[in-house]
């Protein structure tokens, strides 16, 4: 059997849920209340909710999410920045297509495309790059966001541009950071988990070390893993053993795609592009030293330079919205009143239920 | 501003909206609300059935078909789970000034091929070109009409609890291989469409298997959203295996790199069918026989309910699938 069909073995899975539960029972008896866990990841969070792990689980390990959804964590104010260069004469805005419908306060990029605004989705930065080659009396903007996980792409699609010379492209720049933000949440001293599912893709790239202040800081266990029904179960089964005795140092249970120190080669591709910055994160406000923003070298590819005076400050939230409470960890999405109605994927009232990784959308998809 | 959005024409939660909301505020036949795939009505001497449909796939040709097949299949589909045998169909083209005549050509030749296999014949059309940049390349609008046997009762009133359910074969291919090709996204190599005219195997199932209460075709919105559909016209619940449900390899891997769900992506040549369980072995079997039904499933039964859709996972938990509710879009990271 091969390794990828190993991982998505259900009789193995099926095995290891009993043990899982088996350990978590003896845990949660032990806790007097079911033991608290977060995935940072929001592929996680969706992973978690398609397979039914959320359900099989429930009363003895709750899993809450944690502001691992790129789009859902992008600022409210961005994304008013971010409506307001689509509706620019001569701009064509090339987005990843998860953020086409998130709302801002009046509008979204899919209602501005409605009203004529020129909106393309696509799913590389590179691909934006093509189109500034190809539409040379446009000017392409892509918006930049993502973590550590997207950072390298746009950093060589910017590299690609300036090889090209071209003058018609740049980046609105929202790339965030996770090691920072985990410091910001767990500082904070808000959300009480026994302990954390590490991102796998951004530890790819970041390596498992960076999350290592993790547990020689707040004490709390972590393990890095994969998006498998086994790599998640193999996850809980290593924290519920490690909360048991416990060892808080962090895990790299995915050690087929993670190393250590992560990928180096990526790493000094959004060096040599971008400058470590402040950056305002939904729910959390700013965090510092956790936004990637365009490095003078680059300045003529930063749209925020070539077009906007000054970055807004963060615009209002949608009106009892609690996508921010959400993403520090605070709530699950049954805890929002609007859940369900009226905020639904079809008419979303916040971004986390817009979002293929949003928390929302996977509680709502697969309840 | 309120305006159509895309999302109005997914087929999904917002395509309902506006059809419930507006057109049905003005169109009120009785006929117009079975709101299934085409209009079944009786006509002195004959039962037929009606259906219409705009195609406006980009690209217009691709791996597995191309818009002119999609139009002939797509409607004699509709009108074949409808239990009808689609006898003619008519087509309207819009074209954009530009658009090269050879690629119109091919594209009505294999319309043709379309139609023969089908079994119907083109009899009427009407061909209208606009300016260049009035509409991209070619839109192609069809109606067909066929003959419904007289005792036959397919519809929504018919499943009952205990009820199989099961599909003619691998789900997810159409949807994804437009999308692969239009963003050309390098996963084309293993994919194509599923296109494929099913009124043939269909008619086949009606004869030799009485026991089939009723059908859906698994177009846009894909399993989830037709059995959604079908769970709350029925006010029954459907309970779907996760894991008998046919899914290409590659289908898998690649909705699995895009964050998409296979479940969600639409199919040209799969429908979805409701039999009585006595004869959901024999109903396989037939279907695997044929080239449109090779992986054809039992994926799940008709159960008491409330109009829910539940699939029980591999690793034994149960989630709720839904109405399509915005495009499909991939993820970022």
């Amino acid at each position: 059997m091969s390794v990828l069909k190993r991982l998505n073995d259900p009789q193995l899975g099926r095995e290891m849920i009993k043990k899982v539960k088996e350990q978590a029972a003896q845990l949660a008896g032990h806790l007097g209340r079911a033991v608290a866990l977060m995935e940072v990841c929001g592929t996680h969070t969706m992973a978690i909710s398609s397979t039914g792990l959320r359900s099989l689980l429930a009363g003895l390990v709750e899993l809450r999410s944690g502001p691992g959804c790129p789009v859902c964590v992008t600022a409210a104010g961005d994304i008013e920045q971010m409506i307001a260069l689509a509706r620019m004469p001569g701009v064509t805005v090339a987005t990843f297509g998860d953020m086409v419908r998130v709302p801002g306060v009046l509008s979204s990029l899919e209602r501005e495309r409605a009203g004529g605004a020129r909106v393309q989705i696509v799913y590389s930065p590179v691909d934006a790059v093509a189109l500034a080659r190809d539409k040379p009396d446009q000017e392409v903007i892509f918006l930049g966001m993502g973590f550590e996980t997207t950072a390298p792409m746009v950093a060589l699609s910017i590299n690609q541009a300036n090889n090209l010379r071209l003058t018609n492209f740049s980046v609105y720049s929202v790339h965030k950071l996770v090691p920072p933000v985990m410091r910001a949440l767990l500082g904070a001293g808000e959300v009480k988990v026994d302990g954390l599912i590490l991102p796998g893709h951004v530890c790819a790239i970041t390596g498992s070390e960076a999350f290592a202040f993790i547990g020689e800081e707040y004490g709390i266990p972590a393990v890095v893993t994969g998006f498998t029904p086994v790599d998640i179960l193999d996850a809980l089964h290593i924290l519920l053993n490690k909360i048991q005795t416990g060892d808080n140092r962090v895990v790299n249970g995915y050690r087929w795609v993670v190393r250590d120190d992560g990928n180096l080669q990526a790493q000094s591709a959004i060096k040599n592009c971008f400058y470590l910055g402040d950056a305002i994160w939904r729910g959390f406000g700013v965090v510092n030293g956790s936004g990637l923003l365009i490095g003078e070298k680059f300045a003529h590819y930063d749209a925020m330079r070539k077009f906007t005076a000054e970055r807004l400050d963060d615009a209002a939230e949608p009106q009892g919205c609690r996508c921010g409470e959400l993403l520090r960890g605070l709530i699950s999405p049954g805890d929002c009143p609007m859940f369900g109605h009226p905020c639904t994927p079809a008419s979303p009232v916040g971004p986390c239920m817009v979002s293929s990784e949003g928390a929302c959308a996977a509680y709502y998809h697969y309840r | 501003m309120s305006v159509v959005l895309l999302a109005h024409g997914d087929g999904g939660l917002l395509t309902r909206e506006l059809v419930e909301g507006l057109f049905l505020k003005y169109f009120k036949s009785p006929l117009l609300r079975q709101f299934s795939d085409a209009a079944v009505f009786n006509w002195p001497g004959s039962r037929l059935a009606i259906t219409t449909d705009a195609f406006v796939v980009d690209p217009i040709f691709f791996p597995g078909g191309d818009i002119g097949k999609l139009a002939i299949c797509g409607t004699t589909n509709d009108l074949a789970v409808s239990g009808a045998r689609p006898r003619y169909i008519t087509a309207s083209f819009t074209i954009e000034e530009g658009f090269a005549l050879a690629d119109l050509e091919k594209m009505v030749a294999s319309m043709a091929v379309a139609c023969a296999e089908a079994g119907v014949d083109m009899i009427a059309g009407d061909t209208k070109v606009v300016p260049r940049g009035h509409l991209d390349k070619l839109f192609i609008t069809t109606t067909g009409i066929g003959m419904v046997p007289e005792k036959l009762d397919w519809g929504y009133h018919r499943p009952v609890p205990g009820d199989a359910v099961l599909v003619n074969g691998s789900l997810g291919n159409h949807g994804l291989t437009i999308l692969a090709a239009r963003e050309n996204l390098g996963l084309t190599g293993a994919l194509a469409s599923d296109c494929a005219p099913l009124n043939n195997i269909i008619n086949l199932l009606q004869e030799q298997c009485p026991g089939i209460k009723m059908m859906r075709d698994l177009t846009r919105g894909g399993l989830s959203t037709a059995a959604k559909e079908i769970a709350e016209a029925c006010g029954l619940d459907l309970c779907l295996r996760e894991d008998a449900l046919p899914i290409d390899q590659a289908v898998r891997g690649a909705a699995d790199i895009l964050g998409l769900d296979p479940l969600y992506l639409a199919n040209e040549g799969k429908f979805l069918a409701i039999i009585n369980p006595a004869q959901a072995a024999k109903a396989v079997d037939i279907l695997k026989q044929n080239a449109y039904g090779r992986d054809a499933q039992v994926i799940g039964e008709v159960c008491a309910g409330k109009g829910n859709v539940y699939l029980q996972t591999t690793l034994g938990g149960t989630k709720i699938l839904g109405l399509l509710a915005g495009q499909p879009l991939p993820r970022i990271c």
